[in-house]
């Protein structure tokens, strides 16, 4: 049965996590990820869940705590956004480190300083070569049905990794939406039972965890690491067909939006891609051959799957909200233009930073892109391929 | 669920890991299946001194077992049995413990020689 | 309290074959803990430090039963973690076994780094037990000074210099501290009274919530003292009064030994290395100092057990 709800990006992650009722979660709050643990401790002391909720003093143990928990044998997560991430950092990287499934919301916001509590994916970004799975979500409805795959993505045996559902701060945490929830038992059937093949709490096969592991294996554990990230991109997809079974929505690798006779694209993650997605309406009406790239999984990268969908286009703008400061641009332009490069078509890459801090991402500067785009494609030449977009220059 | 049948090296699958092992034979993450499998490891090579129980004094107490930071007196239905040498590094805590000195240190070289001595003469 | 001839018939849980150093203390008091668990399941948690990198070097494991370690500051939290899977699963019906939970930690690992974790841990009320193997300096990275550092201590980076003698600073009590937290359980224990440490382990296990005890662990490298004399030196610590032997049950502090006579800290620092430099012309200062410190903490843990604040005979 499906239940149409207008609720907050938040209230439906905290949703998802009680109808996954995982067995442990640990957590601390952090704006603007706060209310999910709010919301997810009443649901705790009503006795909706079977969870222990572990209130830790901090994220860096909220994830050590998840990570206790996760290798006694429980359906572990938490919950996160910007400093909590920061911290957590050296923890998430163990998490993965351990093969540790362990499923985790980051709202995104804005890393300090100055500190600043609105989105951008400097968060994220953070944490993007740790070993995690990343998923991004548009809206509400794509961090709640995340939320539900991630849990069978991570307790994948060919997987086995932490996974990160990423929505954006205010813009998608706060804002009420409208949206379709699954009913409890579909989900719970979904998820299935979490039984991990070795764990703590196995009194029979006592398992020693975490060891110190030198220069004649650690190498070979690490490459372990990159075969798991490799089978999650097919497991992300299986999980996603499935997922459209009982949903009746589609879940891949990336969502390509127009782009079968697109000559111009933007990639962009999480909510910028909703309003990406409405210029191209406008513009296609306008006869402008233009459409949109939303990776969802962001790691493991989608090489092949971005291959794919841009291999016909002639300029590509890659919309970051983070920057690297390497002076290269933002951290997704050089995953997709290492994507494009070997397809020898001669397309034409170009950054555009933007939304730092929270600022406002428009539909005109979406629409100064395509514009950019398509001189690009006039004169043949991007002589500035590091562009920010609505700053006062 | 799929069942957990299909791990490449990431199970139980692979008891006694060895150096030459590619990253597909060794265990997920490093982790080790054989509770106290360093059991199997000797450390007894690192030993100076050699402990060298005295039968004779010996009233069991069992104060150097309880001491022994290497777990290598041996003890058998609550009786000092023997030491473990695989392990015993010879830090001398137990002879130093002992009530009533049934603990002897030797040094290893001298006992090497002495043994190195009495094979000759035969 | 059992006899050594039953306690030997325990499975031994830390075996032979870690590569701590030939006698180190870390592995006398692992193994007298681990030992006051008797027959039940034990998960072990561990901070990094000595203890973790000798104990598990792949794909070898000391320890004959599960064990976690993650990273250096956080065993309070894992452990922690590790529990509320146990009362989790356990509530659901998912489990059948019982568990006891316990996390070593060295005093870096303790005191310092993995303070605010364990703090929290004990705030919680997780049914775990903390052990921090006190050896009084960072002794894996090779002897730097900690917050459990005794005062005039010569480490790598408090080191005897023409100028300033060796630490400055007295340690911190964090038997107290962890006290203040009004657990079910804290106690500070000697390996030199074995069965002060086994008796106190066992409550440790035993108690419902969390316990904390704190062990003197001496360090041969890091301390310089004749290796096998171990024992008697953890002696001299509690007789100097330097290592009182105490335990708070429920809030009621309690002393567990009171030596009969006023022995001077030097009998305690005189066998090590570390100290070797106060007892140079010039220094004697600091060791008056020591000793004032180590009076004072006296009288006053005197008076939190209820008993009369007087320094032993001289």
């Amino acid at each position: 049965m499906k239940n149409k709800v207008a609720i907050t990006g938040n209230e439906a992650v905290a949703q998802a996590m009680k109808q996954i009722n995982p067995d442990v979660v640990a957590a601390y709050p952090i704006t603007p990820q706060t209310e999910v643990v709010q919301i997810f401790s009443s649901f705790v002391s009503n006795g909706q869940v079977d969870t222990e909720f572990v209130t830790v003093e901090s994220e860096h143990s909220a994830m050590s705590a998840a990570i206790g928990a996760s290798a006694a044998g429980a359906r572990a997560m938490t919950a996160t956004s910007s400093q909590g991430l920061a911290l957590m950092f050296e923890m998430v990287y163990i998490a993965s480190s351990l093969r540790l499934p362990i499923v985790f919301p980051v709202v995104n916001r804005a890393l300090s300083g100055p500190i600043n509590i609105h989105c951008d994916h400097s968060d994220a970004m953070g944490i993007k070569d740790s070993g995690v799975i990343q998923l991004f979500s548009e809206n509400a409805q794509e961090a709640y049905d995340n939320m539900i795959q991630a849990v069978r993505i991570a307790e994948h045996p060919d997987v086995l990794l932490p996974v990160s559902v990423n929505f954006d701060g205010f813009i998608t945490s706060h804002a009420l939406d409208v949206l379709e929830v699954l009913d409890d038992d579909t989900v719970k059937s979904f998820v299935g039972r979490y039984q991990p093949e070795e764990y703590l709490l196995d009194a029979k096969n006592p398992v020693s965890m975490g060891n110190f592991d030198m220069y004649d294996f650690y190498f070979e554990h690490k490459r372990q690491q990159v075969a798991a990230m490799e089978a999650a991109k097919k497991v992300i997809e299986e999980v996603g067909k499935e997922y459209e079974a009982i949903s009746g929505r589609k879940y891949g690798l990336i969502d390509a939006y127009r782009l079968e006779d697109a000559e111009m694209a933007v990639v962009v993650l999480n909510s910028a891609a909703g309003s990406a997605k409405g210029v191209v309406d406008e513009l296609r009406e306008k006869g402008m051959k233009v459409g949109v790239l939303k990776p969802r999984a962001f790691r493991p990268f989608p090489f092949e799957a971005v291959q794919e969908a841009l291999k016909k286009v002639k300029a590509v703008a890659v919309l970051d909200r983070a920057e690297t400061f390497s002076t290269l641009g933002g951290p997704m332009f050089a995953d997709v233009r290492t994507a494009l490069y070997d397809l020898k078509n001669d397309i034409k890459v170009v950054n555009y930073v933007y939304g730092l801090g929270g600022r406002d991402l428009r539909l005109e500067d979406v629409e100064k892109v395509f514009g950019d785009l398509a001189d690009i494609i006039k004169t043949g030449r991007a002589d500035k391929f590091v562009n920010y977009l609505g700053l006062r220059e | 669920m799929t069942p957990f049948n299909r791990n490449f090296g990431q199970g139980r699958n692979t008891k006694a890991v060895r150096l030459d092992m590619n990253w597909k034979e060794l265990t997920k993450a490093g982790n080790i299946y054989e509770p106290g499998n360093a059991a199997t490891y000797e450390t007894g090579d690192w030993r100076t001194i050699r402990p060298v129980w005295n039968k004779d004094r010996c009233i069991h107490c069992l104060i150097c077992w309880r001491y022994c930071p290497d777990a290598s007196i041996i003890s058998t239905d609550g009786k000092f049995d023997s030491f473990d040498y695989k392990h015993c590094k010879g830090c001398g805590i137990c002879a130093s413990v002992c009530p009533v000195h049934a603990i002897d240190m030797f040094s290893e070289d001298e006992i090497d020689r002495r043994e190195e001595a009495r094979k000759n003469e035969e | 309290m059992a006899t050594l001839k039953e306690l030997a018939k325990v499975e031994e849980r830390f075996v032979g074959g870690h590569r701590l150093c030939a006698g180190c203390g870390h592995g006398i008091s692992v193994r007298m803990v681990l030992n006051a668990a008797e027959d039940a399941n034990v998960v072990v948690g561990c901070a990094t430090g000595c203890l973790e990198v000798a104990s598990t070097i792949y794909p070898y494991t000391a320890w004959n039963c599960s064990f976690i370690h993650s990273a250096f500051e956080n065993a309070g939290a894992t452990i922690g973690g590790v529990e509320a899977a146990y009362k989790s699963l356990k509530k659901q019906g998912k489990l059948d076994k019982d568990f006891k939970f316990v996390a070593f930690g060295g005093d870096g690992g303790t005191y310092d780094i993995g303070f605010q974790s364990l703090s929290g841990a004990m705030e919680r009320g997780h049914n775990i037990v903390y052990v921090c193997l006190d050896n009084e300096a960072y002794m894996n990275t090779g002897i730097q000074r900690s917050s459990a550092t005794p005062m005039g201590a010569d480490t790598t980076t408090s080191p005897a210099g023409k100028v300033v003698p060796g630490k400055q600073q007295p340690r911190k009590d964090l038997t107290a501290i962890m006290a203040a937290h009004n657990i079910p359980y804290a106690a500070q224990t000697a390996i030199s009274n074995w069965q002060d440490v086994h008796r106190k382990a066992k409550k440790a296990f035993d108690v419902e919530g969390p316990a904390f005890i704190n062990i003197l662990s001496p360090c041969p490298r890091g301390w310089r003292y004749n290796t096998p004399d171990i024992v008697e030196l953890v002696k001299a610590a509690v007789e100097t009064r330097f290592w009182p032997m105490y335990e708070v049950e429920n809030g009621k502090w309690k002393l567990n030994y009171k030596p009969k006579k006023y022995v001077p800290i030097e009998e305690f620092l005189k066998p090590q290395g570390r100290f070797r430099h106060l007892f140079a012309p010039g220094n004697e200062h600091m060791i008056k100092a020591i000793q004032e410190e180590i009076d004072n903490r006296w009288l006053a843990l005197l008076e939190r057990c209820g008993e009369t604040p007087e320094l032993p005979p001289k």
